[in-house]
């Protein structure tokens, strides 16, 4: 395992900078790129054809705007709500003020229960409190049952896209991965499927804990809303005895017809599917008259630096539904991979939200050309390239000093004038100032032809 | 109409013959052209790197100096400046009556040649250009036809296909923050370029960089501002 990877699964400030792990992936052979490519062109490419072929497409992503909008400003309320609808139906509700409050409750929970397997449906929000290292701790192996989450375990490695965590992974990669748990065929995608569906069936029967996240949770009844694409969500929560529900504080919702708009975009937008494969809609345990179902249902309810975004210009960041078409997007993202960003969330969305969520990894804010590409695909319109400059200006001051001498200087036409006099030299590599050193590195410096715009247009020399 | 240039920063100090061939071309468009004196810059550097206030200061020295213009209309050979000024200085700057004044009078050049282009027609060799869509202008003001529709009043003129509305990676600050990025993202868009006769953009700071990319990997196509073929084409 690579140090650029091993960060990706820490969070708070990575040893590296930004530009070293850019550079780190940059240097490697290609194959990630291509991998990337492959596949994130695939969905984008989709999601582009639909919000040109959906009639009203536009208008949908501005209805789940608003609508997430209003639901984050009611957020202590419908958490309330929640939590009591929830209960009503039998489940228990745990407020975790921080990634230690929600490990440390579903351990002492898998203690009390004397597990020890525990079978997971792809999580993010599992992902940033690092539960399976927790429960590890406590001798509890956790095994991911979303089939590129399985990879990435089985590799040692985070997850590096939100919806594909292995989309980095060439068909030889998963030979390789898939080849020490016994696989003995070739780089042919069903073959491998097939071996991956034997090989995790029987863990679903014998664990004693099932651990999901949520997409969405229903104020109104309740209900956990939970999307997969491999049905491996709905046998989590289903087959063993205890259902651990995590879920970031932010996946609530008012009521189902918010589930109907915010589902039908969240398949368009992260695959490119008219609506998911599996939607589970999950109220409390099960009930005395139901044949399956877990006994107890616990919701592990997370904050862990949301609530710091809250009432913050970067509040609309809380909107996401965490659909990964922003790194579909991204043209960075498809150059560095999700591992480089340094943390469990990468590519815009993960831009955005690492420096407020973990208050440090705050160059992360730069790892944009604020092209505007994440804006246009999110389906919730998030401005995330705004949110971007927002974060960089939370976190300026190391360069106050040379803009604030810019700005002096280009306030005033005439020492701008005299700042512009060497564009027109070409000086040796040595006496190039360090930025431009840095551009002069892949481009050569540009150089400007003659008088500058102004000296012309003063001597007469512009027009015909 | 009586039109002042706001020619930008780095046309001014870079790339002058950009600022000349948009002077040239809305005179023949029938357009009286004045340069108001005292401008600089947006401010657009200082604010993609956070830095809001020093942003503000140059910004604001630039509208004042625009605003003091007895002009119809403002225009900039850039989409990005014009960008800056429309969109974002309204969160910089609070109440400015210069921004007032400019913001909503102020056209990127194929925008303005849209609604005041008359009938400017010209003629080049024939020629296939590969049009960049830079993203300001693409995703921001949203000008997509009409910066084609100023190329298309030039005879001979024909568009390249190639990967044209991805990110170019200059994105301000961020070529010299991430330069190792920042070129692999030119590669990849420059990699479908194919036989285009020449490389064509509304926004100098994306061509200065690609130019740049191009020129160190020795590929000869020449890279021009949309302001340069117009003004060519319609020499008289």
């Amino acid at each position: 395992m690579t140090d650029l990877v091993r960060e990706a699964g820490t969070r708070g400030a990575p040893a590296s900078s930004l530009r070293d792990r850019e550079r780190a992936a940059l240097a490697g052979s290609g194959h990630l790129q291509v991998a990337i490519r492959r596949s994130t062109d695939n969905m984008d490419g989709r999601w582009r054809g639909l919000r040109e072929s959906l009639p009203g497409a536009e208008e949908l992503r501005e209805a789940a705007r608003s609508l997430r909008s209003a639901a984050i400003t009611r957020l202590p309320e419908l958490l309330g709500q929640l939590a009591d609808n929830v209960e009503a139906a039998g489940g228990r509700v745990f407020f975790a003020a921080d990634a230690d409050e929600a490990t440390g409750y579903i351990t002492e929970l898998a203690q009390r229960r004397g597990a020890t397997r525990a079978v997971k449906a792809k999580s993010m929000v599992t992902e940033e409190i690092q539960l399976n290292a927790r429960l590890a701790e406590v001798g509890v192996t956790a095994v991911e049952t979303d089939l590129g989450e399985w990879a990435q375990q089985l590799d040692g490695e985070p997850p590096a896209h939100i919806l594909g965590p292995a989309l980095h992974k060439t068909q030889a990669d998963w030979v390789r991965v898939l080849r020490p748990e016994g696989y003995e065929g070739g780089e042919d995608p069903d073959a491998m499927c097939a071996f991956a569906r034997r090989t995790l069936r029987p863990r679903f029967l014998d664990a004693d804990l099932g651990i999901t996240g949520v997409n969405l949770a229903v104020a109104s009844t309740g209900t956990l809303v939970m999307v997969t694409n491999e049905g491996n969500g709905r046998l989590t929560s289903g087959a063993p005895p205890v259902h651990v529900a995590v879920m970031g504080m932010e996946r609530v919702v008012a009521d189902w017809p918010e589930v109907d708009l915010l589902l039908a975009l969240l398949g368009r937008a992260g695959s490119g599917v008219n609506f998911p494969t599996y939607v589970n809609c999950l109220t409390g345990p099960r009930r005395e008259s139901e044949l399956d179902g877990p006994e107890e249902l616990h919701l592990v309810i997370v904050d862990n630096g949301r609530s710091k975004i809250l009432g913050s210009p970067s509040q609309e960041a809380l909107n996401c539904i965490r659909c990964g078409a922003c790194l579909n997007a991204c043209p960075v993202f498809r150059q560095i991979g999700g591992h480089a960003y340094g943390d469990v969330y990468s590519g815009p969305i993960g831009a955005v939200i690492v420096p407020l969520l973990s208050d440090g990894n705050h160059e992360l804010s730069h790892a944009s050309s604020l092209c505007g590409a994440c804006w246009e695909a999110c389906p919730v319109k998030i401005p995330l390239h705004e949110l971007l400059l927002e974060g960089r200006a939370q976190h300026a001051g190391s360069e106050r000093a040379l803009w604030r001498a810019w700005a002096r200087a280009w306030s005033s036409p005439r020492a701008f004038a005299l700042t512009g006099a060497p564009a027109g030299l070409r000086p040796p590599q040595a006496l190039v100032p360090p930025p431009f050193r840095e551009w002069a590195k892949g481009r050569t410096l540009p150089r400007r032809e003659g008088s500058t715009f102004r000296t012309r247009w003063a001597r007469g020399e512009v027009l015909d | 109409m009586r039109v002042g240039l706001f020619v930008t920063c780095l046309v001014d100090l870079v790339a002058p013959e950009v600022g000349v061939a948009t002077a040239r071309v809305l005179a023949r468009a029938g357009h009286e052209v004045v340069f108001p004196e005292g401008q600089t810059c947006c401010g657009q550097p200082a604010f993609n790197s956070g830095y809001r206030e020093e942003a503000a200061t140059v910004l604001r020295s630039t509208l004042r100096a625009l605003a003091a213009a007895d002009v119809d209309a403002y225009v900039a050979p850039a989409g990005s400046c014009t960008t800056m000024v429309r969109t974002f200085a309204a969160g910089l700057l609070d109440d400015d009556p210069a921004l007032a004044a400019v913001a909503p009078r102020l056209y990127e050049l194929s925008e303005f040649l849209a609604e005041h282009g008359g009938e400017l027609r010209g003629r080049v060799r024939r020629c296939s250009v590969a049009y960049h869509d830079s993203c300001h202008m693409l995703r921001e003001l949203r000008l997509r036809g009409e910066p084609r529709a100023a190329l298309a009043r030039v005879d001979g003129v024909s568009l390249a296909d190639w990967d044209e509305q991805r990110c170019c990676g200059f994105g301000g600050t961020f070529a010299v923050r991430s330069p190792e990025l920042s070129v692999a993202m030119a590669d990849e868009k420059l990699r479908t370029l194919g036989g285009a006769d020449a490389l064509c953009g509304a926004d100098p700071s994306c061509l200065m960089h690609l130019r740049g990319r191009l020129e160190k990997l020795g590929v000869k196509t020449p890279v021009r501002h949309l302001a340069e073929i117009l003004e060519e084409g319609t020499r008289p």
